[in-house]
């Protein structure tokens, strides 16, 4: 989480329709032009480390989107009683709520990807996704903009991290979602192993936000 | 003795937290443009991992794991906490975070002006929650986990002063301008932990 953060977006909200054009905004932005990866370099430990298959990566995009959204929502009902002092430790003790619940559903129903997932589930608590968005955006608005801000942001996140997958497993071990493509065409693949490597990720998601900038036009100085 | 530097080694070079496991990568890339930051963030980062993973390590294995309350008496043999593990954990970083913070700034406000604002940074570092949930992971005992932990923290800071001064030098390069800034520093960070692997399978 950078100190930038710190500063609050406000948007203002007088009885406007649920789905109106400022509230798609907080959707579909983070997307592209505001994504939390390649823009405002949050939660880039999980979408390296969890990217080398798809499923994994899937339903950590999941997780992250659930946990993002409620305690985007929870926080923001409780914005106006929260001493400022203390805040950082009563988020952190939403987040954590929201992540064992999580935590125990994949245990139950999805008990393989838990293992695969290890200990990535419970950094979700420290993901600076969930701590950025609930100290840029929801400690300032209402509920409803933080839910859609949440879910945006779990999107724009699960975007990056799908695609990352992607690649990597297709390219590294030569199938996709546990589907071996090569092998039902009938072309021999060996797998190339630097994707599968922490290294292989670092890299395709520096390319990633390359494309991403040469489309958007998105400039950074040194 | 010898297990202990094997498990240091370890955890500073090969289990490195940011090259191999990509903990805490997000102070990592935001606080890497010079070298004099990156080390007095990395000094925080090393001690308050260092005394987080052992107290972690004593919540776990006397209060957390399963039948680790049988010394209150025969009652509490059957309790179960282990599913208070993460927010138990994440109090005890953010407490710690907080004592050291006032600590720091009451004994020595020098220290406290370099490092202040990176300090409650440290409680949303991925790598201090991360190392302890590892270490709950491995069989270690407690002089185990210290060292472990201080590894760690170590570990992370050779990272980040190292990234830190290729970025210094990045200055002077010409780098394509949809790349400049994050792009270039995620390649780079791939390259340098192609060069950290070079340390696999090191041991004394």
């Amino acid at each position: 989480m950078s100190a930038e953060t710190a500063e609050v977006e406000v948007v203002e909200k007088k009885s406007e329709p649920l789905f109106s054009k400022k509230n798609k905004k907080l959707l579909t932005n983070p997307l592209d032009i505001d994504n939390p990866i390649t823009v405002q370099i949050l939660g880039v430990c999980s979408a390296l480390a969890v990217t080398t298959q798809m499923k994994p990566a899937f339903v950590m995009s999941l997780g992250l989107t659930i946990v993002t959204a409620s305690s985007n929502v929870v926080i923001s009902f409780m914005r106006n009683s929260i001493p400022s002092r203390i805040r950082i430790i009563v988020q952190l003790a939403v987040v954590s709520l929201w992540v064992i619940l999580v935590d125990q559903i994949l245990k139950a129903y999805v008990y393989d990807v838990s293992k695969q997932l290890s200990v990535f589930v419970g950094l979700i608590i420290t993901n600076c996704i969930v701590m950025g968005r609930l100290e840029a955006f929801a400690m300032g608005n209402k509920p409803w903009p933080s839910f859609l801000d949440g879910i945006g942001n779990g999107l724009g996140y699960g975007l990056i991290l799908m695609m990352v997958a992607f690649v990597r497993e297709l390219f590294g071990a030569g199938s996709v979602f546990g589907f071996k493509v090569f092998d039902a065409i009938g072309v021999h693949y060996t797998g190339n192993g630097l994707l599968l490597l922490p290294a292989g990720a670092c890299i395709l998601v520096g390319i990633v936000i390359w494309v991403q900038r040469t489309l958007n036009g998105h400039r950074e100085s040194h | 003795m010898e297990n202990l530097i094997n498990i240091g080694i370890r955890s500073v070079f090969i289990d490195n937290m940011i090259f191999a496991y990509f903990l805490g990568m997000c102070s990592f890339l935001a606080i890497s443009k010079k070298v004099k930051t990156a080390i007095g963030l990395g000094v925080a980062v090393i001690f308050v991992i260092g005394i987080t993973v052992p107290i972690n390590w004593l919540i776990q294995n006397y209060v957390l794991v399963p039948g680790a309350l049988a010394w209150l008496g025969d009652d509490f043999k059957n309790i179960d906490l282990g599913f208070l593990q993460f927010i138990v954990f994440i109090s005890v970083i953010a407490a710690i975070t907080q004592l050291t913070e006032m600590a720091v700034e009451k004994f020595s406000p020098a220290l406290y002006g370099t490092l202040g604002i990176f300090l409650p940074l440290i409680a949303v570092n991925c790598s201090v929650l991360g190392a302890a949930l590892f270490m709950v992971g491995r069989p270690y005992n407690l002089a185990e986990a210290t060292v472990f932990g201080i590894g760690s923290g170590t570990g992370w800071m050779l990272a980040i002063v190292a990234l830190a001064g290729v970025r210094e030098k990045m200055k002077y390069s010409n780098v394509p301008a949809p790349l400049r800034g994050l792009g270039i520093t995620f390649i780079l960070v791939g390259l340098m932990s192609l060069g950290f692997l070079s340390f696999l399978g090191f041991s004394i």
